[in-house]
């Protein structure tokens, strides 16, 4: 329990991966101009993530690890992953049309999302079992909506303020994180 | 004349349409392993590799694999080329393979291959495409080892791992840390961004004088 615990902070707060981590930056900095569709797009992102981890530990343990095929995870991972955004897209379209609606665009963004394919590595390098892996997918998933939607927030008011003009764009985003991350980086004494 | 376009091709990765500083691709191995010169180099090259030969592999299948069903063809392809370097790496680099740790699987997902190969391999010769990978991959090398080079000489005094900086000199721990990735980016791009502005002015004053 004690252990569960620490990841979920860890994933949160002191490891975030987009602060501390660097996985997910590309959507990080495309999808982070308004708080509604970052919080879509971290909505989005934990639904996949939390199945990712949970389907890649399968494939792991029942077909990599059995027939020795260890070096064949990149592929197996990536078009597992590729395969479980597509499905997730029809699923919600059948199921859940307003929430569908809602993620539309960047449903399929995902699959090139680094967090996606970096939790599925992650937690087979640091040897989780399947409860841990869930746990660990939802909850760094978790810390990466926290992030976007924070840096949102802060870009929405930017956007209104009078910046340098070098500064306009991604060099203000790019400094407006930095700072972000320094204060991130004061969650690191929490473990 | 064919030389000449594959020059302008070659270029124009390493330049024009610098895929980090200009086109904002790739962020991700970007903030992450540019802690350390050595380590910016080995991931430039590792994914100069992977984009020269998926580039070249994607434009010579480009008449055969069905429009449907591209993005997954060139995921396979990508990522095939990307166990080949991922394990040539562990088997000759330890030492480097330990530093990337993940980032390297993780080129797989990196947009600059996944760009090259739905913008320019898929519609032009294997040539011109090879030209085009050599030059955006050694573009993405040339803007990781600058930004790793600034990080590792502020942040520790060293570069590539040779103390440089004079004795007295207080390394500035923030460079490398997290936080240091995202800032020194941000700072490098808000040269380069004035930079460009300046050269474009100095065109069209140049052309005003002309006429």
């Amino acid at each position: 329990m004690n252990n569960l615990l620490l990841i979920v902070v860890g994933g949160v707060l002191v490891n975030n991966f987009v602060m501390s981590q660097f996985l997910g930056i590309c959507p990080f900095l495309g999808v982070s101009k308004k708080t509604e569709t970052a919080l879509g797009m971290g909505m989005a992102v934990t639904f996949v993530m939390a199945l990712a981890s949970l389907i890649t530990y399968f494939i792991q343990t029942y077909l990599l690890l059995p027939f020795g095929l260890e070096y064949m995870q990149t592929i197996a991972f990536i078009l597992v992953i590729a395969m479980l955004v597509q499905v997730v897209e029809i699923a919600l379209k059948k199921i859940s049309a307003s929430l569908y609606q809602a993620l539309g665009v960047y449903l399929p963004l995902i699959t090139t999302n680094c967090a996606v394919l970096g939790v599925a590595l992650l937690n087979v390098r640091e040897g989780y079992n399947l409860i841990e892996s869930v746990v660990n997918g939802i909850s760094g998933a978790l810390g990466f909506t926290l992030a976007i939607v924070l840096f949102a927030s802060i870009r929405e008011r930017l956007a209104v303020s009078n910046m340098p003009k070098w500064m306009n764009g991604f060099p203000g985003a790019l400094i407006t994180a930095g700072l972000m991350a320094l204060a991130f980086q004061g969650f690191s004494g929490l473990l | 004349m064919k030389n000449n376009r594959l020059i302008k091709v070659f270029t124009n990765g390493l330049l024009n349409e610098n895929p980090t500083f200009r086109l904002l691709l790739g962020m991700c191995p970007t903030l992450a392993i540019t802690k350390a010169a050595s380590s910016g180099l080995g991931m430039g090259l590792a994914t100069t590799f992977v984009l020269v030969f998926s580039n070249m592999v994607v434009s010579m299948l480009r008449n055969i694999i069905p429009d449907k069903v591209r993005i997954p063809a060139y995921v396979v392809v990508i990522a095939t080329f990307v166990t080949i370097i991922d394990l040539m790496i562990k088997a000759f680099l330890p030492a480097l393979s330990s530093t990337l740790g993940i980032y390297i699987p993780l080129i797989v997902v990196n947009c600059i291959i996944f760009a090259r190969a739905e913008s320019f391999a898929s519609k032009n010769p294997v040539l011109p495409s090879i030209a085009d990978g050599l030059g955006m991959g050694l573009g993405f090398t040339g803007a990781l080892v600058l930004l790793s080079s600034v990080r590792e000489i502020i942040g520790t005094g060293a570069w590539f791992g040779v103390q440089i900086m004079p004795e007295g000199y207080q390394p500035m721990a923030i460079a490398t840390s997290p936080a240091g990735g995202f800032l020194f980016l941000g700072i490098l791009l808000l040269l380069v961004n004035a930079a460009v502005q300046y050269i474009e002015r100095r065109k069209a004053q140049k052309e005003e004088e002309i006429l």
